[in-house]
Protein backbone atom coordinates (compact mmCIF):
# COMPACT_ATOMS: atom_id res chain seq x y z
CA UNK A 1 0.00 0.00 0.00
CA UNK A 2 1.16 3.34 -1.22
CA UNK A 3 1.97 6.15 1.78
CA UNK A 4 0.07 8.35 2.26
CA UNK A 5 -0.33 11.68 0.31
CA UNK A 6 0.50 15.47 2.18
CA UNK A 7 -2.25 17.82 1.10
CA UNK A 8 -2.86 21.16 2.00
CA UNK A 9 -5.60 23.48 1.39
CA UNK A 10 -5.65 26.99 2.13
CA UNK A 11 -8.68 29.33 1.13
CA UNK A 12 -8.29 33.10 0.45
CA UNK A 13 -10.51 35.55 -0.83
CA UNK A 14 -12.94 33.11 -1.89
CA UNK A 15 -10.50 30.73 -3.37
CA UNK A 16 -9.14 27.89 -2.06
CA UNK A 17 -5.44 26.85 -3.19
CA UNK A 18 -4.70 23.00 -3.00
CA UNK A 19 -1.16 21.57 -3.11
CA UNK A 20 -0.96 18.11 -2.95
CA UNK A 21 2.04 15.80 -3.07
CA UNK A 22 1.95 12.11 -3.63
CA UNK A 23 4.12 9.25 -2.86
CA UNK A 24 4.66 7.02 -5.85
CA UNK A 25 7.52 6.10 -8.06
CA UNK A 26 5.97 6.81 -11.14
CA UNK A 27 8.66 4.47 -13.12
CA UNK A 28 8.24 5.13 -17.18
CA UNK A 29 8.90 1.67 -18.13
CA UNK A 30 12.19 2.82 -19.92
CA UNK A 31 14.56 3.12 -16.80
CA UNK A 32 17.04 -0.44 -16.35
CA UNK A 33 17.79 -1.50 -12.81
CA UNK A 34 21.53 -2.15 -11.63
CA UNK A 35 21.17 -5.66 -13.31
CA UNK A 36 20.21 -4.60 -16.79
CA UNK A 37 16.67 -5.47 -16.65
CA UNK A 38 13.58 -2.77 -17.35
CA UNK A 39 12.22 -1.64 -14.47
CA UNK A 40 8.31 -2.24 -15.42
CA UNK A 41 6.38 0.39 -15.71
CA UNK A 42 4.01 1.52 -12.93
CA UNK A 43 2.68 5.21 -13.06
CA UNK A 44 0.04 7.26 -11.96
CA UNK A 45 -2.69 7.43 -14.92
CA UNK A 46 -5.44 8.90 -13.07
CA UNK A 47 -5.86 12.00 -10.89
CA UNK A 48 -9.61 13.49 -9.49
CA UNK A 49 -9.83 16.23 -6.46
CA UNK A 50 -13.44 16.43 -5.13
CA UNK A 51 -14.50 19.28 -3.15
CA UNK A 52 -18.03 18.77 -1.18
CA UNK A 53 -18.64 15.85 -3.72
CA UNK A 54 -18.44 18.41 -6.76
CA UNK A 55 -15.66 17.51 -9.02
CA UNK A 56 -12.93 20.41 -9.30
CA UNK A 57 -10.02 18.85 -11.40
CA UNK A 58 -9.25 15.75 -12.88
CA UNK A 59 -6.28 14.95 -14.74
CA UNK A 60 -4.63 12.35 -17.13
CA UNK A 61 -0.88 11.70 -16.46
CA UNK A 62 1.64 9.75 -18.33
CA UNK A 63 4.78 8.73 -17.37
CA UNK A 64 6.47 12.05 -18.17
CA UNK A 65 5.04 13.00 -14.36
CA UNK A 66 8.11 13.25 -11.95
CA UNK A 67 8.47 10.65 -9.07
CA UNK A 68 6.62 11.46 -5.93
CA UNK A 69 4.09 14.05 -8.13
CA UNK A 70 3.54 17.33 -6.98
CA UNK A 71 0.15 18.90 -7.66
CA UNK A 72 -1.25 22.33 -7.12
CA UNK A 73 -4.16 24.02 -8.48
CA UNK A 74 -6.75 26.05 -7.51
CA UNK A 75 -10.67 26.60 -7.34
CA UNK A 76 -13.81 28.76 -6.29
CA UNK A 77 -14.89 28.61 -3.02
CA UNK A 78 -14.43 26.19 -0.31
CA UNK A 79 -15.35 27.58 3.79
CA UNK A 80 -14.35 26.08 7.12
CA UNK A 81 -15.20 22.42 7.35
CA UNK A 82 -15.25 22.00 3.94
CA UNK A 83 -13.32 18.60 2.81
CA UNK A 84 -10.90 18.67 -0.45
CA UNK A 85 -10.76 14.69 -1.35
CA UNK A 86 -7.87 13.73 -3.91
CA UNK A 87 -7.84 9.86 -5.51
CA UNK A 88 -5.01 8.64 -7.52
CA UNK A 89 -4.91 5.39 -10.06
CA UNK A 90 -2.07 4.09 -11.45
CA UNK A 91 -0.81 1.44 -14.69
CA UNK A 92 -1.31 -1.37 -11.52
CA UNK A 93 -4.93 -0.55 -10.96
CA UNK A 94 -4.24 0.56 -7.24
CA UNK A 95 -5.48 3.53 -5.70
CA UNK A 96 -4.73 5.95 -3.26
CA UNK A 97 -7.72 8.32 -1.79
CA UNK A 98 -7.22 11.24 1.26
CA UNK A 99 -8.64 13.89 2.56
CA UNK A 100 -8.46 17.42 3.99
CA UNK A 101 -10.49 19.55 5.92
CA UNK A 102 -10.39 23.00 5.26
CA UNK A 103 -9.74 25.13 8.58
CA UNK B 1 -35.36 -19.73 -48.67
CA UNK B 2 -31.92 -21.05 -46.98
CA UNK B 3 -29.61 -17.84 -48.42
CA UNK B 4 -32.37 -15.60 -47.89
CA UNK B 5 -32.39 -16.58 -44.01
CA UNK B 6 -28.84 -16.50 -43.74
CA UNK B 7 -28.29 -12.90 -45.08
CA UNK B 8 -31.10 -11.99 -42.70
CA UNK B 9 -29.05 -13.55 -40.08
CA UNK B 10 -25.83 -11.99 -41.18
CA UNK B 11 -27.61 -8.56 -41.41
CA UNK B 12 -28.88 -8.82 -37.82
CA UNK B 13 -25.42 -9.70 -36.43
CA UNK B 14 -23.96 -7.11 -38.51
CA UNK B 15 -26.49 -4.56 -37.09
CA UNK B 16 -26.41 -6.17 -33.62
CA UNK B 17 -22.56 -5.66 -33.58
CA UNK B 18 -22.57 -1.95 -34.62
CA UNK B 19 -25.35 -1.23 -32.07
CA UNK B 20 -23.05 -2.47 -29.43
CA UNK B 21 -19.76 -0.29 -30.74
CA UNK B 22 -22.13 2.72 -30.52
CA UNK B 23 -23.33 2.24 -27.32
CA UNK B 24 -19.70 1.41 -25.47
CA UNK B 25 -18.25 4.43 -27.59
CA UNK B 26 -19.21 7.89 -25.27
CA UNK B 27 -17.73 6.32 -22.04
CA UNK B 28 -14.54 4.76 -23.41
CA UNK B 29 -14.57 8.53 -25.38
CA UNK B 30 -12.70 10.43 -23.15
CA UNK B 31 -9.88 8.04 -21.94
CA UNK B 32 -9.07 6.43 -25.30
CA UNK B 33 -9.19 9.64 -27.05
CA UNK B 34 -5.94 10.55 -24.45
CA UNK B 35 -4.76 7.17 -24.22
CA UNK B 36 -3.78 7.03 -28.16
CA UNK B 37 -2.36 11.39 -27.53
CA UNK B 38 0.02 9.87 -24.61
CA UNK B 39 1.14 7.21 -27.06
CA UNK B 40 2.14 9.77 -29.77
CA UNK B 41 5.78 9.33 -30.62
CA UNK B 42 6.34 13.15 -31.39
CA UNK B 43 4.20 16.32 -31.04
CA UNK B 44 2.84 16.38 -34.64
CA UNK B 45 1.50 12.79 -33.58
CA UNK B 46 0.28 14.57 -30.29
CA UNK B 47 -1.95 17.38 -32.32
CA UNK B 48 -2.85 14.95 -34.74
CA UNK B 49 -4.36 12.52 -31.95
CA UNK B 50 -5.99 15.83 -30.71
CA UNK B 51 -7.38 16.96 -33.82
CA UNK B 52 -5.82 20.58 -34.51
CA UNK B 53 -2.91 21.88 -34.47
CA UNK B 54 -2.45 24.81 -31.35
CA UNK B 55 -2.19 28.39 -32.25
CA UNK B 56 -0.01 30.71 -30.34
CA UNK B 57 -1.23 32.56 -27.29
CA UNK B 58 0.26 35.02 -25.28
CA UNK B 59 -2.84 35.05 -22.39
CA UNK B 60 -1.09 31.70 -21.04
CA UNK B 61 1.63 32.11 -19.06
CA UNK B 62 4.02 29.48 -18.65
CA UNK B 63 6.53 29.00 -16.06
CA UNK B 64 9.33 26.73 -15.99
CA UNK B 65 12.88 27.09 -15.06
CA UNK B 66 15.60 28.08 -17.86
CA UNK B 67 17.72 25.70 -16.54
CA UNK B 68 16.94 22.93 -15.00
CA UNK B 69 19.59 20.90 -13.20
CA UNK B 70 18.05 17.71 -12.60
CA UNK B 71 15.64 16.63 -15.67
CA UNK B 72 13.39 13.78 -13.59
CA UNK B 73 12.47 17.38 -11.65
CA UNK B 74 11.30 20.17 -13.87
CA UNK B 75 8.42 22.38 -12.35
CA UNK B 76 6.08 23.80 -14.96
CA UNK B 77 3.04 26.00 -13.85
CA UNK B 78 0.59 27.31 -16.21
CA UNK B 79 -2.17 29.94 -15.93
CA UNK B 80 -4.45 30.50 -18.54
CA UNK B 81 -6.23 34.17 -18.84
CA UNK B 82 -8.28 32.69 -22.20
CA UNK B 83 -12.36 32.29 -20.72
CA UNK B 84 -13.87 28.69 -21.23
CA UNK B 85 -10.30 26.73 -20.17
CA UNK B 86 -11.43 23.42 -20.19
CA UNK B 87 -8.03 21.11 -20.65
CA UNK B 88 -4.55 22.45 -20.02
CA UNK B 89 -2.06 19.75 -21.01
CA UNK B 90 2.16 19.60 -20.39
CA UNK B 91 4.08 18.59 -23.33
CA UNK B 92 8.20 17.73 -23.53
CA UNK B 93 8.79 17.78 -27.28
CA UNK B 94 11.90 15.56 -26.78
CA UNK B 95 10.47 13.26 -24.38
CA UNK B 96 10.15 9.40 -25.99
CA UNK B 97 6.15 10.03 -25.46
CA UNK B 98 5.68 14.19 -25.55
CA UNK B 99 2.66 14.37 -24.20
CA UNK B 100 2.78 14.26 -20.27
CA UNK B 101 -0.37 15.32 -18.20
CA UNK B 102 -3.63 16.40 -18.97
CA UNK B 103 -5.79 18.74 -16.55
CA UNK B 104 -9.06 18.63 -17.30
CA UNK B 105 -10.33 22.17 -15.68
CA UNK B 106 -14.45 22.35 -15.12
CA UNK B 107 -16.22 25.58 -14.39
CA UNK B 108 -15.43 27.52 -10.76
CA UNK B 109 -11.32 25.82 -11.17
CA UNK B 110 -9.08 28.35 -12.28
CA UNK B 111 -7.34 28.07 -15.13
CA UNK B 112 -4.15 27.43 -13.47
CA UNK B 113 -2.05 24.28 -12.50
CA UNK B 114 1.17 23.78 -11.33
CA UNK B 115 3.16 20.17 -11.53
CA UNK B 116 6.50 18.78 -11.73
CA UNK B 117 7.59 16.63 -14.92
CA UNK B 118 10.49 14.72 -16.32
CA UNK B 119 12.31 16.64 -19.13
CA UNK B 120 14.74 13.71 -21.27
CA UNK B 121 17.09 16.34 -22.70
CA UNK B 122 17.42 19.92 -23.68
CA UNK B 123 13.92 20.59 -25.73
CA UNK B 124 10.97 23.07 -26.25
CA UNK B 125 8.44 22.56 -23.62
CA UNK B 126 4.90 23.61 -24.48
CA UNK B 127 1.77 24.56 -22.61
CA UNK B 128 -1.41 23.54 -24.56
CA UNK B 129 -5.02 25.00 -23.64
CA UNK B 130 -8.38 23.90 -24.86
CA UNK B 131 -10.65 27.06 -24.28
CA UNK B 132 -14.01 26.88 -25.81
CA UNK B 133 -13.44 23.87 -28.48
CA UNK B 134 -10.39 25.91 -29.53
CA UNK B 135 -6.02 24.81 -28.57
CA UNK B 136 -3.85 27.46 -28.15
CA UNK B 137 -0.59 27.09 -26.57
CA UNK B 138 2.73 28.76 -25.14
CA UNK B 139 6.77 27.43 -25.65
CA UNK B 140 9.65 27.25 -23.42
CA UNK B 141 12.54 26.00 -23.76
CA UNK B 142 14.24 24.23 -20.96
CA UNK B 143 18.01 23.43 -21.19
CA UNK B 144 18.85 20.09 -19.14
CA UNK B 145 22.20 19.24 -17.16
CA UNK B 146 21.00 15.91 -16.07
CA UNK B 147 18.62 13.41 -17.94
CA UNK B 148 15.23 12.36 -16.90
CA UNK B 149 15.07 8.87 -17.66
CA UNK B 150 17.57 7.83 -14.43
CA UNK B 151 20.94 9.02 -16.12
Amino acid sequence: MASPMKIRATTTAGVTEVKALMSHPMETGRRKDADGQLVPAHYITEVTALHNDKLVLSAYWGPAVSQNPFLQFRFKGGASGDKVVVTWTDTKGESRTDEVVLS
Amino acid sequence: MKLQRRTFLRLGAAALGGFATAACWPLRAMASAFDAAFKAPDMNGVFKELGATPTPSDQIQFVSPDIAENGAVVPVSITSKLPGTEQIMVLVEKNPNPMAAVFMIPEGTEGFVSTRVKVGQTCNLYAVVKANGKFYSAMRETKVTLGGCGG
